[in-house]
């Protein structure tokens, strides 16, 4: 039976032929990933592959290690002395979770934008160029030049090229998200993790986030969380999805929205989950 | 049937009160009670309220003696002479500023490094005994620090540390001045010493607590961008948390200004205005605690009460600020999330 | 578009220059926290090398304190100082409870309660100097003596703001809910408070009571302008009354080395005291996280 909320995403999603997964170049992949809070067992041996220059969706129920499989990709984690991961995650062929990988430096490589807004404490100009000074030594001139490049980038240039030198605090909930896109696409990373970015901010700055994202992807390999499927379904190529844990289904966007393959999939986006 | 039950009970509840259908036994409740709990803990918040002002006026009426027959002068003079009845406070003022001043000047980084070590690098084993042992420093009482410092810190700081401090510091352009002089081991610097360990735990408790105000998130999209602990720290938590940082300075700052018992024992108590650290000085509060049960002369113990009436001014109005920038930090706190 | 990603590597000069720094002040972060702990150590090993011997001569429990050159203890000071602590602690802590009440309940966040809390942070820290002066002014110098009424009523004016404070605190951690709850039942607020709130912030207020008891039983300044002190036995609250931390300040100060040898014992027993009063109250508050 065909329920009315099945209907509605079937129309909001993009009619693309997208290649098969396993023909993309894969810019990250996971192999075989256990993760720990303490004794407690958040993710159970995930295996994907992440398409580089693509859009993945991760979606699936609050609690179902969506957040977690994606704070793998950077260490976030190993801030947290009781939280540890098990397995391999490779970025071009290079395992992630080795003790002596330097995590500065893979964080550089790989941008990531949080569920909420978190703009330093200081002006919008050095919210930017904070990140660039930690690897470049840049002219004013140049500086100035790569501060405006991330900007317009981020589509915020022309709201804040008058006032660059306020704090990031005043700008409104949708503009300080798009300062904190800009912070990272500024230092040229690779990969750029997206956790939940637009669960704090209105449709308008929603939509605004979403385009930018769609824009991003000719440069990037973007991977985001949501808990919002209609937006999977609009912004990604490929979506997982997971449950308790684990990686239920994974595969090219359409293909899951429209023709899931597994039952768990079918009910949690048809609404009929839980 | 949903319209009838709340009428019902607002009748029942009305009987509770006014009328209890169960006879005798029935316990009233006494609203009466309440209002009089309710004063009773007003009149002892009220208390609470007015002591400072109360300590404050007893102050000032007890040193109206000498505020009036030395006025102002007595804030810049140095004389201190019980027998020709001349006072000045210059001397005591200055000893507790620099002494304060010291103080800061080890206390604060080092509070720094200890909080954020607590905070960032400690192993999560690690963090609650070594912050208890910090926290223990602050619950040697302040004699203990003063004998330690007298009979074990002095001479160890006579003979080994202050020498060198004399053939390094003492002999640059300037700031030699201040370290010049004999090797006394007691004297402004080795109180200013003592007081600086005793600062520490009360500036390290504030900063670490607001350095764990500071949001994950916050830190994790720094440490995303590939910043390193101490970048994240100095770029980041620290610029959320100046305000409070400052308030637990200021805090650190009053207990120094106030303290007595320590300072008494090494500062070594001489009414002489010297500008070398090394040299003995005196403080409020020890020439308080030296002179105050021998004073004889109103005009002597007068000027006592003011000196201790100018500490209980500048301690009130640092340990204010201390807390008026707490408040504006917690108020930030709550507008940010 | 990936010509900086060529940047970011480990060849980076301006990358290694950072990481030099940063492993430059995280090390000078822990040698902070040794700075620290050397100091405690070296007190805390001071007093039990130096304290150690007077501590287990049994004499220093029952004899007096003696003229110099003669032997004796310290008994006079020690049951001194328990009468001016239990005695203090005693007028304080209701005090405190009752305006801690207050402010927690009534108050709230009215104009009285806010200012109350302000003012009462300051006198928190406020040097513990001006509450024997004040206490001399207002009771020293009306009645004409030292005595131990005026050491217990200083010692008082400490306890107060720690104990308001911490019941304050401890108050506004009971959840709104257990309050509601108990309201339902149609129980009038008073009994609410005595029965129910204060009991489930018990350990708390306790724990804030015996912080406040640790941190009176050193404090020297208030009690040599209200206690002052007595070379006698006396359990006489209306006259000068000795205890430990006078009779410390005045041994130690003086030039007799049996006297020090006192003093050394009486500051190894009173930092006992705090440190294991500070670790119950602890231990206790950690029991209710």
């Amino acid at each position: 039976m065909e329920t009315t909320a099945n209907r509605m995403i079937r129309t909001t999603v993009r009619a693309s032929t997208a290649p098969a997964l396993q023909d993309l170049q894969p810019k990250l992949q996971v192999r075989g990933l256990n993760f720990f809070y303490g004794a407690y067992q958040a993710l159970r041996n995930i295996t994907l592959d992440i398409p580089e220059r693509k859009v993945t969706a991760f979606i699936g129920p609050s609690g179902c290690g969506k957040s977690t499989l994606l704070r793998t990709f950077n260490r976030m984690y190993s801030l947290y002395p009781e939280q540890r991961a098990e397995g391999e995650v490779l970025i071009d062929g290079e395992n992630l979770l080795t003790r002596n990988r330097d995590i500065s430096l893979i964080r550089a490589k790989i941008g990531m934008v949080f569920q909420k807004p978190t703009p330093f404490p200081m002006s919008i100009y050095d919210n930017i160029s904070f990140g660039v000074r930690l690897y470049e030594r840049l002219s004013k001139r140049e500086m100035d030049d790569r501060v405006e490049q991330a900007l317009t980038r981020a589509g915020l240039w022309q709201e804040v090229r008058n006032k660059l030198h306020q704090s990031g605090n005043g700008l409104s909930g949708g503009q300080q998200q798009r300062l904190c896109i800009a912070r990272c696409i500024a230092i040229q990373p690779e990969v750029l993790l997206l956790d939940e970015p637009c669960s704090a901010l209105d449709p308008i700055s929603t939509a605004r986030v979403e385009e930018l994202i769609h824009e991003l992807k000719s440069d990037y390999t973007v991977v985001i969380v949501t808990h919002n499927m209609q937006q999977a379904a609009r912004v990604s190529d490929f979506t997982a999805y997971m449950y308790l844990g684990e990686l239920i289904e994974y595969g090219a966007t359409d293909s899951i929205f429209i023709k899931p393959s597994r039952k768990e999939t079918e009910d949690y986006i048809t609404g009929r989950f839980g | 049937m949903s319209a009838v039950i709340p009428i019902s009970q607002s009748e029942n509840s009305e009987l509770v009160t006014t009328a209890p259908p169960g006879g005798p036994t029935r316990i009233r409740p006494s609203r009466w009670m309440d209002a009089v709990f309710e004063h009773v803990t007003r009149l002892f918040a009220l208390l609470v309220f007015s002591l400072l002002a109360a300590i404050l006026i007893s102050l000032v009426v007890g040193s109206q003696h000498s505020l009036e027959k030395i006025g102002f002068s007595f804030l810049w003079t140095t004389d201190w002479d019980p027998v020709k009845e001349k006072f000045g406070a210059l001397v005591p003022i200055y000893g507790t500023l620099v002494t304060s001043l010291i103080a800061m000047a080890i206390g604060v980084p080092v509070s720094f490094g200890i909080a954020l070590f607590l905070t960032e690098l400690s192993p999560a084993w690690l963090k609650r005994p070594l912050g208890t042992a910090i926290e223990l420093l602050a619950a040697i009482p302040s004699i203990i620090y003063g004998m330690w410092g007298l009979f074990v810190f002095a001479p160890l700081f006579q003979t080994y540390l202050q020498p060198v401090v004399i053939d390094t510091l003492g002999t640059l352009p300037g700031v030699g001045l201040l370290f010049a002089g004999p090797p006394l081991g007691i004297g402004m610097l080795s109180a200013g010493l003592i007081l600086s360990i005793m600062v520490i735990p009360f500036i390290t408790a504030v900063m670490r607590d607001v350095f764990e105000l500071v949001p994950p998130l916050l830190k994790e999209s720094a440490y995303g961008l590939g910043a390193t602990t101490w970048e994240v720290v100095w770029r980041v938590v620290l610029p959320f948390t100046k305000v409070g940082v400052i308030g637990g300075i200021m805090l650190g700052l009053g207990r120094a200004l106030g303290e007595t018992m320590a300072v008494t024992f090494v500062i070594g108590n001489a009414h002489r205005l010297a500008l070398s650290l090394n040299a003995p000085g005196n403080s409020i509060a020890s020439a308080l605690a030296n002179e105050f049960t021998e004073a004889v002369g109103d005009l002597y113990f007068s000027s006592l009460i003011e000196l201790g009436l100018i500490l209980f001014l500048i301690t009130t109005i640092v340990l204010a600020l201390s807390k008026l920038l707490l408040m504006q930090l917690a108020r930030q706190e709550g507008t940010r999330t | 578009m990936n010509g900086a990603a060529a940047v970011i590597n480990a060849e980076n000069p301006l990358y290694r220059s950072r990481k030099r720094t940063n492993i430059l002040l995280l090390t000078v972060s822990g040698l902070a926290v040794l700075f620290g702990l050397f100091w405690l150590v070296w007190i805390l090993g001071t007093l039990l090398y130096e304290g150690g011997y007077a501590l287990a001569r049994a004499a220093l429990y029952y004899q007096m304190t003696p003229p110099p050159g003669a032997d004796g203890g310290l008994a006079n000071a020690i049951v001194g100082s328990l009468i001016l602590c239990v005695v203090g602690t005693l007028i304080g802590t209701p005090v405190g409870v009752l305006a801690g009440t207050y402010l927690a309940e009534f108050g709230k966040r009215s104009w009285l309660a806010a200012a109350t809390r302000f003012l009462n942070d300051v006198l928190l820290s406020a040097p513990s100097i001006v509450m024997g002066l004040f206490v001399y002014s207002v009771y020293v110098a009306r009645v004409g003596h030292f005595s131990g009424w005026a050491g217990s009523l200083a010692l008082a004016l400490i306890v107060i703001p720690v104990v308001v404070r911490t019941t304050d605190d401890m108050l506004k951690l009971v959840p709104n809910s257990l309050r509601e709850a108990t309201a339902a039942l149609g129980c009038p607020a008073w009994k609410m408070i005595v029965f129910v709130t204060y009991r489930a912030a018990s350990t708390g207020i306790l724990t804030g009571i015996l912080l406040a008891v640790a941190r009176i039983s050193g404090e020297t300044a208030p009690l040599l302008f209200t206690a002052l002190n007595n070379q006698f036995w006396s359990l006489n609250m209306n006259a000068p009354m000795s205890n430990l931390p006078t009779v410390i300040f005045q041994f130690a100060m003086s030039p007799y080395q049996d006297w020090h040898r006192l003093a050394w014992g009486g500051a190894a027993l009173i930092t006992l005291t705090v440190l294991v009063l500070n670790i119950v109250a602890r231990s206790l508050f950690r029991r209710t996280d």
